[in-house]
């Protein structure tokens, strides 16, 4: 099969002509900047980047950390309820921890971010209660957290069609002229998820099209965890991901999605330009689904395990650590301390979970429109009838004998 | 794969126990096995063998260059395969699930619809696209539409749905051989229901509709994944002492009234059921025309059984949402009681 050509085996030296901005080793270690290195990424990501990754403290990056193992144990506990029937699917973070933590929280808080359905560490950077994330998965209503308090956009499953929405809004925020005046709190950019599979699709073209013509104030963050369910990367894209702007008229770059660090100092760099009126980027963060496409789904059948494994050298998480504990002083204590709120967490995710309320059947009448529609008033007239008519004497053909 | 496959055609038996998603595997490997143009195409479809293993072990026995594991681009893959028919080929495109199918809405309605027209017959559009459609998987957004509807409202396609294994086998194939483009709507919570398939039968033809349960009472008029339900509706119906003649409609467009007036004649009542909302659905349609066809014959309004006018809900109240047997029994109730 194609994975032996795939560059996740063979790593990031497979696309020499990409340089892919990274901050910290797989080891823990900063990277030292000779000046030929620091020449290349400044070319590439503007010496801003480079500052903002230097300006980030201790506590910065315990913040990091935090999120990060907050995210991995929401979506250990996820997984587990989706095991025991609690939830009808779940898709995974693992091993996407940092590209989601590190862009997230280069968001300004007016920054309007656009996920998919496998952001969950955006979300909870963001103040989204994992909770609203899990209620979508265990069908009871389609997520309800509060877009415009947190500032995250209802997660699509159409693959690639929030890129174009992301876009749209960038251009409202132009036309708003909350980009450009100098002004922190006002200027605004616009966070616009994808997978490496998505792409592929028309809508993340037209988007380019759109953001390049306008400059639309948007950061394009591709996720390129190196499969779209079974099908590898390169079976989407035959130059890097990142390369793919510059046809299109803005800059593109390729990050190490397993750093945070690098995410982070990118990411902020890109939505600087954007609020600054700058235009588009596209920032691809170069990482690797761990586990399953979704608990649907069966790796074993597409991909090699030495594949996984080589990734597991290049953990987000234990990267930090290292990092935390031989540069900063950060000690056992601390980790502990983020592992107690982890598992407080997910002991209270799993109560709401299991508490969730049913939802009515008057409610998928709801909001089928803003105002009124007769044929959804008329078909909930006729229903409320015929449940009324069941509870009279009726009953279930299927399973019980009718009355 | 986990169903009974007792013997293969070839070692002298041609009869095994299969589900419908086996079903239309084996069909495709027929088909493929007969005409070297068969390509087979979509996302996933290759290693995997499609999300819902439809297509499972046919990239392995055909190669990669007749099993196309495409990018992830639904407009992508519908448009690419007009033009590999313009070359002579004949895709089968996999949808991954209904809806997503929309992406590739305008090349299936603006193009392939109407190139053989476009081209005053000189091409032909020997496409299929399949789709798994329907609810009742408890999925998310998106993975349960039903949208037949948009399809058989635009002249040039056809659009047809088995609603058990031994269909599925023939349809497949036969819908890889129509030289015009075929909407292959497969009901996807049936796809593990098992019959017996005999691979020497002689399939019936593609575009006819069929009773599957002669009655006398009520006319009821399914496809898809609403024929199992008809059934179960009509065996509680004739506990009730009532007789539902139940007809597989199989082909949406063209339609085949014929065995539904001959049967409306008889009956004089008429229940259509589907899942998509009733508001301009199949049934409109139906109704419509038993209603020219059979007017004097009625006894009773022809009557629908679909879908709500709402989005299609979160899982945990699809089964509201979905026409059921104790639904189509009101409606049953309420056309013998006029
Ligand atoms: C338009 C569309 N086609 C197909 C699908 C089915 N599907 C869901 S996820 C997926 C793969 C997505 O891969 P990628 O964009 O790389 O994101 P990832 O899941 O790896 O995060 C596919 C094919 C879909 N959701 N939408």
């Amino acid at each position: 099969m194609t994975s032996s050509t795939h560059p996740a085996s063979t790593g990031s030296s497979a696309t020499p002509s990409t340089a892919t901005v990274q901050m910290l080793t797989p080891d823990g270690e900063r990277l030292d900047l000779d000046e030929g290195r620091r020449a290349e990424l400044e070319q590439a990501v503007g010496a801003e980047a480079l500052a903002h990754a230097a300006a980030l403290t201790a506590d910065d990056l315990l913040g990091m950390y935090r999120d990060m193992a907050l995210a991995r144990r929401v979506d250990t506990e996820a997984t587990a309820l989706q095991r025991q029937g609690e939830l009808g699917l779940w898709a995974s973070l693992l091993g996407q921890e940092a590209a989601q933590v590190g862009s997230a929280r280069a968001a300004a808080p007016q920054d309007r971010l656009f996920p998919t359905y496998r952001e969950h560490a955006v979300a909870l950077v963001r103040g989204v209660d994992p909770a609203h994330v899990l209620s979508l998965f265990r069908g009871v209503d389609r997520g309800g957290w509060d877009a415009e308090a947190t500032g995250v956009s209802p997660y699509t499953l159409v693959i690639g069609s929030q890129t174009l929405h992301a876009t749209g809004y960038a251009m409202g925020v132009q036309r708003d002229g909350a980009v450009g005046t100098g002004d922190p709190a006002r200027d605004t950019a616009v966070l616009a998820y994808f997978g490496d599979g998505a792409s592929s699709q028309g809508d993340v073209h037209e988007a380019f099209v759109f953001a390049a013509t306008y400059q639309a104030p948007v950061v394009f963050v591709c996720q390129n965890n190196q499969w779209a369910i079974s099908v590898p990367a390169e079976r989407q894209a035959r130059v890097p991901i990142a390369r793919r702007a510059a046809g299109f008229g803005f800059p593109g770059v390729r990050v190490d999605g397993n750093d945070v660090v690098a995410c982070y100092a990118v990411v902020r760099a890109a939505a600087d330009r954007a609020r600054a009126g700058e235009g588009p980027t596209l920032v691809e963060a170069f990482t690797y689904r761990m586990g399953a496409h979704t608990t649907s789904d069966d790796p074993g059948r597409y991909r090699p395990s030495v594949e996984v494994e080589q990734w597991r050298d290049r953990d987000p998480l234990a990267r930090l650590e290292a990092h935390l504990r031989r540069h900063h002083g950060v000690g056992d204590d601390a980790f502990a301390e983020v592992a107690r709120e982890g598992d407080a967490l997910a002991a209270r995710l799993r109560r709401d979970v299991l508490g969730m309320r049913e939802p009515g059947h008057g409610e998928m009448f709801e909001h089928a429109y803003a105002a009124p529609h007769a044929h959804v008033e008329a078909d909930r007239r006729w229903y409320e009838e015929y449940v009324a008519g069941l509870e009279h004497g009726g009953a279930a053909a299927d399973g019980e004998e009718r009355a | 794969m986990t169903d009974d496959v007792h013997g293969t055609p070839g070692e002298g038996r041609t009869t095994q126990r299969v589900t419908l998603s086996r079903a239309i595997n084996l069909g495709l490997r027929a088909a493929m096995e007969k005409e070297p143009k068969v390509l087979v195409m979509g996302e996933d479809v290759g290693a995997l063998g499609g999300v819902f293993r439809v297509t499972e072990g046919l990239a392995k026995d055909f190669g990669d260059d007749r099993v196309l594991d495409t990018p992830l681009a639904e407009s992508g893959i519908v448009g690419t395969a007009v033009g590999l028919a313009l070359r002579g080929y004949r895709p089968v495109c996999e949808m991954q699930f209904d809806g997503f199918v929309f992406p590739a809405f305008d090349q299936i309605t603006t193009q392939l619809a109407k190139m053989t027209h476009r081209t005053r017959g000189a091409a032909s559009m020997p496409v299929v696209v399949r789709i798994p459609f329907g609810g009742g998987i408890g999925a998310v957004e998106h993975h349960s539409e039903s949208p037949e509807t948009y399809f058989a409202h635009t002249t040039g396609l056809r659009v047809v749905s088995p609603s058990n294994p031994v269909d599925a086998y023939w349809m497949i194939q036969q819908a890889v051989e129509s030289p015009d483009p075929v909407v292959f709507l497969e009901p996807k919570r049936h796809y593990w229901d098992k019959a017996e398939l005999d691979t020497a039968a002689t399939p019936y033809p593609l575009h006819r509709s069929r009773v599957v349960r002669p009655g006398t009472d009520v006319t009821v008029v399914a496809y898809g994944p609403t024929v199992p339900m008809a059934l179960r509706a009509a065996d509680v119906a004739a506990g009730e002492g009532r007789s539902l003649e139940v007809v597989d409609l199989r082909s949406l467009t063209p339609l085949d009234l014929g065995p539904v007036e001959e049967s409306v004649r008889r009956t004089g009542r008429l229940v259509v059921a589907h899942e998509a909302p009733t508001f301009l659905g199949l049934g409109a349609e139906v109704a419509a025309r038993v209603a020219e066809t059979c007017f004097f014959s009625l006894e009773a309004p022809v009557l629908r059984v679909g879908g709500l006018a709402v989005p299609y809900p979160v899982s945990r109240l699809e089964e509201e949402y979905l026409p059921d047997a104790d639904r189509l029994l009101d409606a049953v109730d309420r056309v013998l009681d006029t």
